[in-house]
């Protein structure tokens, strides 16, 4: 059984080492960039697809549970129109990152076909375990997210409120807090928070 | 027996036909537009609703208008989460965490129960900080408040009684 598998890989890698016989070099190169264009532009496109709200809110667990709430927050309508999409807090923007996250995603496609949280008593029941992920994912990366639009150089903390100068001027200046160390809950309702510190 | 009954009648008649007559120039006294002071409008025009007011959010104590008034919020509360899994009010304001909020502590009284007794937590009657616990707005008023401070009573009073 193994030597038959052998005997087929090393056949493979002959074909594989032997010079074209039938087709130029040329046609080769060529061919393999126009081939490499439109797998890696397919690839992207269809990334870009799944990273859009269109998507997200496909799962009637993300249209009526998180993106409901979403609605009634600052970072969906305010004064200026200038609002967050699901990806925009939820997806690294970072093409590495971004990479690693679509893998962890693997899991929520899995919870979809299983229908972890496909009523709202499920949802409800899970509420807590998904915003710690959420938590644990900010804390660690310093609350990347956020940052990508609240850049902490470009505060004015003359047009804050005195409370929260205070705070972003110490606290966060100095590092010792993130972003999402004290605005939990800001696009989505909080779970139950027994025992989370600051609460 | 009879007569009294009739007349007993009458006189209710009479009564009910009075209060009738009564309200009916009740009604007449007062215009539509005076009874819809606070819409502005008369009662079957819908009016356009006022620009909405900024909430003060100066973050500085005001004084209370009489001993027991709840004080009033100073700062913006929009968004905060008060329901069953959180009270976002006490992440500042609970005992534990005025150390680091540098926020007044809730009373000592939002922790007792009707008893009088000491919980460890709020107390589930005191739980809904907005019940009593309001935000203030620029706003102009829409009735006059002519309410008299009990202190300036008292002054007044004791000034009256030096005149004499």
């Amino acid at each position: 059984m193994i030597a038959k598998l052998l005997s087929i890989l090393k056949k493979g890698w002959t074909v594989l080492r032997k010079p074209s016989v039938h087709y130029s070099l040329g046609f080769l190169t060529l061919g393999g960039f126009v081939a490499g264009v439109i797998f890696w532009g397919g690839f992207n496109t269809a990334l870009e697809v799944t990273n859009q709200e269109a998507f997200c809110i496909g799962c009637h667990e993300m249209e009526n549970n998180v993106y409901e709430e979403l609605k009634t927050t600052i970072h969906f309508t305010n004064r200026s129109g200038v609002r967050a999409t699901c990806p925009d807090c939820h997806v690294p923007h970072n093409w590495t990152d971004k990479i690693a996250r679509k893998m962890q995603a693997s899991k929520e496609v899995w919870g979809k076909i299983f229908g972890t949280i496909n009523t709202r008593d499920k949802f409800e029941a899970k509420r807590r375990e998904l915003a710690e992920h959420e938590w644990a994912r900010l804390k660690a990366n310093d609350s990347l997210e956020c940052r990508n639009c609240h850049n902490f150089d470009y505060m004015d903390f003359t047009r804050q409120s005195s409370r929260a100068a205070k705070m972003h001027s110490t606290s966060l200046a100095s590092g010792e807090k993130t972003c999402i160390d004290c605005h939990k809950g800001i696009a989505h309702h909080l779970p139950d928070m027994k025992g989370v510190s600051g609460f | 027996m009879k007569t009294v009954k009739l007349v007993s009648i009458a006189a209710l008649m009479s009564c009910s036909f009075a209060i009738f007559t009564g309200s009916a120039v009740a009604a007449d006294a007062v215009s539509d537009v005076k009874i819809a002071t606070l819409r502005e409008a008369p009662l079957n025009v819908e009016p356009t609703p006022p620009a909405m007011q900024k909430v003060s959010n100066t973050d500085v104590k005001q004084s209370r208008n009489y001993p027991m008034q709840p004080p009033v919020i100073p700062h913006k509360i929009d968004g905060y989460q008060v329901d069953l899994k959180v009270n976002k009010c006490m992440a500042c304001h609970d005992r534990k965490q005025t150390t680091d909020s540098q926020a007044p502590m809730v009373s000592v009284t939002h922790y007792m129960d009707r008893e009088n007794n000491f919980l460890a937590t709020l107390s589930p009657r005191r739980y809904f900080c907005t019940q009593c616990h309001v935000p203030q707005l620029e706003a102009k008023l829409l009735v006059e408040n002519d309410f008299v401070d009990m202190d300036h009573l008292i002054e007044a009073d004791s000034n009256k009684k030096a005149k004499h």
